[in-house]
């Protein structure tokens, strides 16, 4: 390299290590904390609600949203030698054993826990806080099923009734949250030794596999975006507020339907990272997650249930959103064990 | 150096996890990967659709790159433009627009929206050189007897074999590393070593597996990437190199045809899709409209992720210019010591197409952790990353047009008195500036575009347009979806106008050659 071409090359490394170092020196403030939160893509919240935590409690928070809510716990466990941040929300039921056998969490028994309903309370070492719930469960087309004067399915077990012939979609539990929270559904009605069967007759009723939600619900359902050809898939209690607060111009009845025998629970926590230099502020942050004012507002930010019952509901989450009264549901400990077998075992049911 | 820091110390890293044990060097996950059926099944799938995929879009990008690049019509600019357009786009969205033309997820969904992804990097890669030959060799062959076919097979082809060659690792390596589209529209269980390695590592947390899954893919990237580079250099001709200005205007009813065909193909293939897009995002329920513009400006404006269009543009074409000027230096700089060295950098620096991404950002995490280098969370992160990517291609578009410099027409010069730098300016720069173009191209569009590869990066408050689209897509409700297909309709509009920008702007003075 000739002299000046290694003038270029120093000066380019240099800046480089400059600007990079540079730019994680965020603006410590003096009189007030920064807690960073690290999160998934789907985590919001209102401004004006972290504006009001920030002026009462001298907080400032900064966000880290890492990638869907797997990869962003697992970047967690790969960094916990190195937090990422200070608290971490996103952890859901589904994976909520693999987050805490690996140490990532410090416990922390937050200031309104008692607020919570007990169904939530899984963890009774408080090594994470619930915050917010949400069902996963099979939507239905209602004018579809008006126009073909068919009764929407009721039962998981008629699902493979041939009159619901080639009408389902669902995700693959490899690559998606819905899918795997729906397969762990039909593996708690029909219990570990006759979901199997179960499966096989839903595949040999049509059933249709997308990799992720955004290939079933905008492509293949036919009340989606993108006009498919089948009106039942497994979607979110949630999705019919979703559906009529999103359109234009609102709806006076909700276009889909929940079938509440299919839905599955899964709770949302929040836990502080283990090694944070704010640890103050992070407990600030978690007892603030669980107020009035941070749980009404979850609901229309990211469409999931708050935890406390005392929260209010927003109108388009009473008018069309359906509680499940018996949602299925399992322990976190006994979803890690054989979570990946099961996979493996719907993969050959339903794939091969 | 640069890419021994930013790359293969986290790659390192990361695969250190899966490859050592408490004794040292484990090669044992490489064993188990290459005995498991089901996992040589998948080597074998991602072979099978990379080679295919870019066997198809050299074919159909040849006939292409001739039409934009060797004729002259009204309209040229913007339809090479709008030709690079799917190179941007995510690929959740294309996903959507092939199914809202109603192809089911199989594998002619692969081949084709990989057609439709690449098709720019042969007609750009290819173009770009044969703009600049000249014609009087084929006209001299033609003189002499040959027909147009012969002229092309004889003359053309081997002329133009280097940017072909170029073309080809280049379309192969993004085949063999494709992701989004394998999982989007591949059909359910369908698999390449990219989405195992995702699986791997980032849902199962199974280093062993993945590393052994990313050293054969590594592997198989390199010598791919040796063999190309052999025969992009064994076929480097001395050409006669001419401006590019100087081609003709269509003409004859063979040369309209031919164009007509190109433009016909073009349309369907890309067009379509692209179309469907935009007018999609302007059809709302009673009619058309301007809903999902507007409500890009307001939808879940209180979140505290919001951020208005104009922001994310701001962020985007910021990011992206950092992340060209950063691939322009470090790969033409490269690229330059590669004409004249042949060194191995270019095998070198395009490795990092060939390592999954999620390992590049997994070994990211682990590797830049402690302060004062903590850099996980820094903004700058994001253009480095697209440089990286982004570099490989700007080498392959620069290389096979330096190369192609009579060597002797600079010794010409040097002895009629020209000091070296005057050397530079009249003989390369003019030659190089469109190379530099077509690489500066590239550069931009990657970077406008990219998602997938960066989605492992942590991302703080300064989301680009593509991110902003993943959000919108996310959820349900017609608002959403209208929204992102809004949002990506502008970022389409974005990148015709970046890259047309740049066709035009031209550096010294190419006419006069």
């Amino acid at each position: 390299m000739t002299s000046f071409r290694r003038v270029i090359a120093a000066s380019i490394i240099g800046a480089t290590i400059l600007a990079l170092t540079s730019t994680t020196v965020s603006g410590a403030r003096t009189q007030s904390a920064t807690v960073t939160l690290v999160t998934h893509d789907s985590f919001s919240i209102s401004k004006s609600v972290l504006r009001d935590f920030t002026r009462e409690s001298e907080v400032l928070v900064k966000l880290l949203p890492l990638g869907d809510a797997g990869v962003a716990l697992n970047q967690a466990i790969l960094t916990k030698d190195q937090p990422l941040g200070d608290v971490l929300y996103g952890v859901d039921t589904t994976f909520l054993s693999r987050g805490i056998d690996a140490e990532i969490f410090e416990p922390y028994r937050a200031a309104n826990i008692d607020l919570v309903s007990k169904e939530f309370k899984v963890d009774k070492r408080f090594r994470v806080t619930p915050i917010d719930y949400g069902d996963v469960c099979i939507n239905y087309d209602k004018d579809w099923f008006d126009q073909k004067q068919l009764s929407p399915p009721k039962t998981l077990t008629d699902l493979t009734r041939s009159r619901y012939r080639n009408l389902l979609v669902v995700e693959n539990p490899a690559t998606s949250s819905p899918g795997l929270a729906f397969l762990l559904a039909t593996i708690t009605r029909f219990g570990a030794t006759d979901w199997i069967e179960y499966w096989r007759a839903l595949r040999a009723n049509g059933v249709e596999v997308t990799a992720g939600w955004e290939m079933a619900y905008n492509g293949s359902f036919s009340a989606g975006e993108g006009g498919g050809e089948r009106p039942l898939v497994v979607s979110y209690a949630s999705s019919p507020a979703a559906a009529v607060y999103y359109s234009d111009p609102q709806p006076s009845t909700a276009p889909i339907g929940t079938m509440l025998d299919s839905c599955f629970r899964q709770t949302e926590f929040a836990g502080i990272l283990r090694g944070t230099d704010n640890r103050k502020a992070a407990e600030k942050l978690i007892d603030f997650m669980l107020t009035r004012k941070f749980q009404e507002d979850i609901p229309l930010q990211m469409f999931v249930f708050p935890v406390t019952p005392d929260a209010q509901l927003p109108a388009v989450f009473k008018k069309f959103a359906e509680v499940a009264p018996n949602p299925a549901s399992m322990s976190p400990s006994r979803i890690n064990r054989h979570r990946e077998q099961w996979i493996a075992d719907w993969t050959e049911a339903v794939l091969r | 150096m640069f890419l021994g820091v930013l790359f293969v110390l986290p790659v390192a890293n990361i695969l250190g996890r899966g490859l050592t044990t408490d004794a040292g060097l484990d090669l044992n996950p490489v064993v188990a990967v290459l005995e498991s059926d089901s996992l040589r099944r998948i080597i074998g799938f991602t072979f099978l659709q990379a080679a295919l995929s870019t066997l198809l879009t050299v074919v159909v990008g040849i006939p292409g790159a001739y039409v934009l690049y060797r004729y002259r019509f009204a309209g040229r600019s913007l339809v090479r433009a709008l030709a690079t357009v799917p190179f941007v786009l995510p690929t959740l969205v294309v996903a959507a627009a092939f199914l809202a033309l109603g192809v089911p997820p199989s594998f002619t969904a692969i081949l084709l929206a990989h057609i439709f992804f690449n098709y720019a990097v042969v007609v750009r890669t290819v173009g770009g050189l044969w703009a600049h030959l000249d014609p009087k060799t084929e006209t001299a062959a033609q003189v002499l007897g040959a027909s147009k076919i012969k002229t092309f097979i004889h003359v053309t082809l081997p002329a133009l074999r280097p940017a072909i060659w170029a073309a080809s690792a280049v379309c192969f390596l993004f085949t063999f590393t494709s992701f989004g589209i394998i999982l989007f529209l591949g059909g359910p269980g369908r698999a390449t070593l990219e989405t195992e390695i995702y699986r791997q590592t980032a849902q199962l947390l199974d280093f062993k597996t993945a590393a052994g899954l990313s050293v054969v893919q590594l592997v198989a990237v390199v010598v791919v990437l040796i063999i190309t580079n052999r025969l992009i250099a064994h076929q480097r001709v001395a050409l006669g190199l001419q401006s590019a200005a100087a081609v003709p205007q269509v003409r004859s009813a063979g040369q309209r045809t031919m164009l007509g065909g190109n433009l016909l193909f073009m349309a369907l293939l890309l067009g379509l899709p692209m179309a469907t897009l935009i007018v999609n995002s302007f059809s709302i329920p009673s009619g058309f409209g301007l809903t999902y513009y507007r409500a890009l400006g307001t939808l879940r404006a209180d979140s505290v992720l919001f951020v208005t269009p104009v922001a994310a543009i701001k962020n985007s074409l910021v990011i992206a210019v950092i992340a060209a000027a950063i691939s322009l230096v470090v790969g033409g700089l490269a690229a330059h010591a590669i004409v004249r060295h042949r060194s191995g950098l270019a095998t070198a620096l395009s490795l990092p197409l060939g390592v999954s991404a999620v390992t590049v950002g997994f070994g990211f995490l682990i590797t830049f952790d402690t302060p004062p280098f903590d850099f996980r969370s820094s903004w700058l992160l994001l253009p480095f990353a697209h440089a990286l990517i982004a570099i490989p291609f700007v080498i392959r578009a620069i290389v096979p047009i330096l190369s192609s410099i009579d060597p002797r027409l600079r010794d010409l010069a040097a002895v009629l008195g020209a000091n070296p730098r005057r050397v530079w300016r009249e003989i390369d720069l003019p030659i190089s500036a469109r190379a530099y173009t077509v690489g500066a191209g590239f550069a931009l569009a990657i970077s406008l575009g990219e998602f997938g590869a960066t989605a492992f990066l942590a991302r703080p408050d300064h989301p680009t347009l593509p991110i902003v689209i993943a959000r919108l897509l996310g959820q349900p409700g017609a608002l959403n979806f209208g929204s992102a297909l809004a949002a990506s309709s502008i970022l389409m509009a974005l990148v015709v106008l970046v890259v047309m920008g740049i066709e035009r702007a031209r550096i010294g003075s190419i006419g006069t050659f």
